[in-house]
């Protein structure tokens, strides 16, 4: 019957119609600024530097090993080695990045750079609202506005956050083991050398080889 | 106290005129009808934009606008302003006068459709014994306006989308006059005072409307058809599809001038819907005698804004014709189906009263409906289109 399919048609219109102001389900549009549904975990928008502690300067894992500026392929970071040396999360001493800007405008969200760093020390973010009034210097971004902590990383990711911390503090554990092994062998070295001074002056050439070899736990410093 | 609001507007307007000498109140009397017409219908057509918005968003299960104003009310305000502040751009190769002119016509030719109209007990403008006809013939020079438009614009789109208009406004014309020839073959009278003074009696309580009867129901889906694809209005609209023609006619029209023609498919959109309450709905008489206490030009206005909800509602339904389909449907099957909708208004007009002349008269329009349905449009391919493709 002609005329029919009109009718079903602005039936099925009208329950939409009517269904909106009944059903919640329906109406399924998030009014942006005033609500927000929550990131997803896996998104990633623009990357941030992460660093441990309270202080960001002094927390930055980032070594300024230049490998993301190098692998960006847009090229949108720029890095400034520093001349001194601060420890870094296991004590050691390693330069940091006097200097670390990303351009916005220019950043393609790929997420290359994180995967490229052996450090962990940038990761992606999610936050999104990047635009700005000031598009020249209010796109680039230096290291204070990138820095982000360690405790946001969990926020924001905590699934990976965690798996990171974890290699992270196994690394610590082998660098700290290591460093008690080199400690021990030296500290046995040292006990080694005084047992052997008094004997010294009488047979130098009969004990020093035997005392140094079975006392050493783990090998070379 | 409900027959004063009932005459509200008549008093007030003479309450005006008399403040002048008595030689200059007809130039008064009729000045104060036409302003207004011309404050109360493009106010409606403000509050018409907002809940199409938000009707045809709530069709979609959106929300529609809600930022400006409460509710979102005050959005016309802000498109106003901005249709105002916006730079004027007029193409270098345009026809100048005949571009800056062409809205202009257009909302002239559609504010006169409202002169005749009567919008209440003793509120028309100017009571034409041709009224019906004057109406049409205004209708028909907005076409002329749109072909303007489309011409003047020196832009492909604009001309073809004048085309389109003028085709499918011929074509549509045809049968909105010929539904309502029934009504003034019922009437006897082009006026539309008288017509809607015959509709307005009252037995046991209902209403002696026209699309009560059998040629009057016929006769009103085939004029809302009409008007819908006279007012360009979705899923007759073909002369601005976006997806084809940028914005049809008035592509390059920008600012306020585009303001104008949005406007005056609004303001032809109530006059249409006006008229056609007025022709099948009686048009400001309650439909309940009960309920007549309530002021004549409450229930002009409500037909009116029923109408323009379902115009709503269609748009949010249907997709658009395609050319072939709209023309196909205007000649082969409205045209006829009108014509043979004049022949029962007259059989309707000599046969006796009763349950006979319904039943007879209904069987004759629903068989050739129906006929019309399975056999003259299966001729038609209006299914799937089948390509062919180069191999």
């Amino acid at each position: 019957m002609l005329g029919e399919g009109i009718i079903k048609g602005m039936a099925e219109t009208a329950r939409n119609f009517f269904g909106s102001f009944v059903s919640k389900e329906r109406l399924i549009t998030v009014e942006y600024p005033e609500q927000r549904i929550p990131t997803f975990e896996n998104a990633r928008v623009f990357p941030f530097l992460v660093y441990d502690g309270a202080d960001w300067e002094a927390g930055l894992r980032c070594v300024a090993c230049q490998i993301c500026e190098k692998e960006c392929p847009p090229k949108c970071i720029y890095i400034e080695k520093s001349k001194e040396k601060k420890p870094d999360y296991a004590g050691k001493l390693q330069i940091y990045p006097a200097k670390f800007d990303i351009d916005v405008s220019v950043c393609m969200s790929c997420q290359i750079c994180v995967e490229v760093c052996p450090f962990e020390a940038i990761k992606m973010n999610t936050e999104f609202e990047l635009a700005t009034d000031d598009r020249f210097g209010g796109l680039l971004l230096d290291r204070q506005k990138l820095a982000r902590s360690n405790e946001y990383y969990h926020s924001i990711h905590p699934t990976e956050a965690a798996e990171v911390d974890a290699r992270l503090a196994e690394e610590k554990a082998k660098v700290e083991a290591k460093a008690k092994a080199a400690a021990e062998a030296a500290a046995a070295k040292a006990a080694a050398a005084a047992q052997a001074k008094p004997t010294d002056t009488a047979s130098p050439k009969t004990d020093t080889p035997k005392s140094g070899t079975p006392q050493s736990g783990g090998e070379g410093a | 106290m409900f027959s004063k609001l009932d005459q509200i507007f008549v008093v007030l307007q003479h309450w005006v005129a008399g403040f002048v000498p008595v030689s200059l109140q007809p130039i008064v009397l009729a000045l104060v009808g036409v302003v207004g017409i011309v404050v109360v219908f493009p106010a409606l057509f403000a509050l018409t934009t907002v809940f199409e918005r938000k009707g045809l968003g709530r069709i979609q299960n959106r929300l529609g606008p809600n930022r400006v104003g409460p509710f979102g009310f005050f959005q016309p305000v802000a498109d106003g302003i901005k249709a105002l502040t916006k730079e004027d751009v007029v193409p270098f190769n345009a026809d100048h006068f005949v571009h800056f002119i062409s809205p202009v016509v257009l909302l002239v030719a559609v504010f006169m459709g409202f002169a005749v109209l009567p919008v209440g007990r003793n509120m028309q403008l100017v009571d034409l014994d041709a009224g019906l006809l004057f109406y049409f013939a205004m209708g028909a020079s907005s076409e002329l306006a749109v072909f303007m438009a489309g011409w003047s614009s020196r832009n492909k789109y604009s001309l073809l989308g004048a085309m389109r208009a003028v085709a499918q406004m011929i074509s549509y014309e045809v049968i909105l006059l010929l539904s309502s020839v029934a009504v003034v073959m019922m009437t006897g009278s082009l006026s539309l005072v008288k017509i809607v003074e015959a509709q307005s009696q009252y037995t046991w309580g209902l209403p002696h409307w026209y699309v009560f009867t059998p040629w009057g129901l016929l006769g009103f889906i085939l004029y809302a058809i009409a008007a819908t694809a006279e007012t360009n209005r979705s899923p007759f609209d073909l002369p601005e599809g976006e997806s084809e023609l940028v914005a049809g006619y008035f592509t390059e029209y920008s600012g306020f001038k585009f303001a104008m023609f949005f406007m005056a498919e609004y303001l032809a959109m109530f006059s249409v819907a006006g008229l056609g309450a007025t022709l099948f709905f009686g048009g400001w008489s309650a439909p309940v005698s009960a309920l007549s206490f309530v002021p004549s030009w409450i229930w002009f206005i409500a037909k009116v804004m029923v109408a323009i909800f379902v115009f709503i509602w269609v748009r949010g339904t249907l997709p658009r014709l395609r050319q072939d389909q709209l023309m196909n449907f205007a000649w082969k099957f409205a045209l006829p189906l009108t014509l043979l909708n004049l022949m029962v208004a007259g059989l309707w007009r000599f046969m006796n009263p009763g349950v006979v002349r319904w039943v007879v008269c209904f069987a004759i329009l629903a068989g050739a409906y129906v006929l019309m349905a399975r056999v003259g449009m299966k001729r038609e391919k209006f299914g799937p289109r089948s390509y062919r493709y180069a191999e």
